[in-house]
């Protein structure tokens, strides 16, 4: 018997990392100040879900400059792709098996 | 709904974030009928200009040379008036849904929704400045009414896709309208008052009226 919960993702596990990917799914590319506004967290909250992200290899940061101020700005990789779509089949799987 | 399953929540999560990062969504009904109100008000006023020039003042034999010059920026001033109670009124709308819940008017989602809006408009406002100054004032309300609809097919990607479907009515409008230029004013009257009218209602009814009784 497969383990019904194996396709899910630990890194999913939290509703702010779950928000990230979702929104850079349908998202070529944006900056942290959205990111920030769309999920209404704090700098370092946001900050630490991020960089857990990025060490994973399911987003890439690019960092560039508006004037003077910094514009950080993100988007999904191809492995970022295919784990988010996997955790959303095991969650499509857990449902049914459910039923 | 079906929050007691925990899946499910985040599926809907999940949706959510997706719909509210790239389109949106406190696009105001209201600001369509005020559109089309607005509208109507200025064919009315255009429709009394050209049944009865004398009461422009020009005098009873409005139409010559001079006279028709006059008339012709007076209909440019009346149709920049139009626009700008037309916009101020659908943003005033707009702002007030989504301060009602509690959302950003100005974020990455409503620049997107303006930069493709204003691509196949501005494309249109300096195709029709062209056809005035070339004196060619038969094509101004079927080329208005082409360009908006497109304008509105292109921008319905970033926000509720409804418009879409004013948009395309829209392009027919004109592209009907081009055989029969000497009913423009109805047609524009059609296009932008009626149709904004009855499509307001409904995404009203739909998204503002219904979702707020939830």
């Amino acid at each position: 018997m497969k383990n019904p919960i194996g396709n899910l993702n630990k890194i999913f596990d939290s509703r702010i990392r779950l928000g990230v990917m979702s929104i850079l799914l349908v998202n070529e590319q944006i900056s942290f100040n959205d990111l920030k506004q769309l999920l209404q967290l704090t700098d370092g909250n946001l900050a630490s879900h991020l960089s857990n992200l990025e060490e994973n290899g399911y987003i890439r940061v690019y960092k560039g400059f508006i004037g003077r101020k910094t514009n950080t700005t993100y988007s999904i990789t191809k492995a970022g792709e295919k784990a988010f779509k996997e955790h959303l089949q095991g969650l499509e799987n857990m449902i049914r098996g459910m039923k | 709904m079906d929050s007691e399953h925990p899946s499910l929540e985040t599926l809907q999560d999940i949706k959510r974030m997706m719909e509210r990062s790239s389109r949106f969504i406190s696009l105001s009904g209201l600001s369509g009928v005020s559109a089309g109100f607005v509208a109507l008000a200025g064919a009315w006023v255009a429709h009394s200009w050209l049944v009865n020039p004398a009461g422009t003042g020009e005098g009873p034999d409005a139409g010559g040379g001079g006279d028709f010059l006059a008339l012709k920026w007076k209909f440019i001033l009346l149709a920049g008036a139009v626009l700008c109670l037309a916009l101020a009124s659908s943003l005033y709308f707009t702002w007030s849904k989504a301060r009602r819940n509690k959302l950003p008017v100005w974020d990455h989602t409503s620049r997107k929704l303006l930069v493709n809006l204003a691509i196949p408009l501005m494309a249109g406002g300096l195709f029709i400045s062209g056809l005035l100054y070339h004196n060619n004032w038969h094509f101004v309300a079927p080329s208005c009414l082409i360009f908006y609809g497109l304008s509105l097919v292109n921008a319905s990607k970033y926000t509720l896709s409804d418009i879409r479907y004013i948009g395309m009515l829209d392009i027919l409008l004109g592209g009907v309208n081009m055989y029969f230029t000497g009913y423009s004013l109805q047609f524009w009257a059609l296009g932008f008052g009626v149709l904004h009218i009855v499509y307001g209602l409904i995404m009203w009814w739909k998204y503002d009226y219904r979702g707020a009784g939830q």
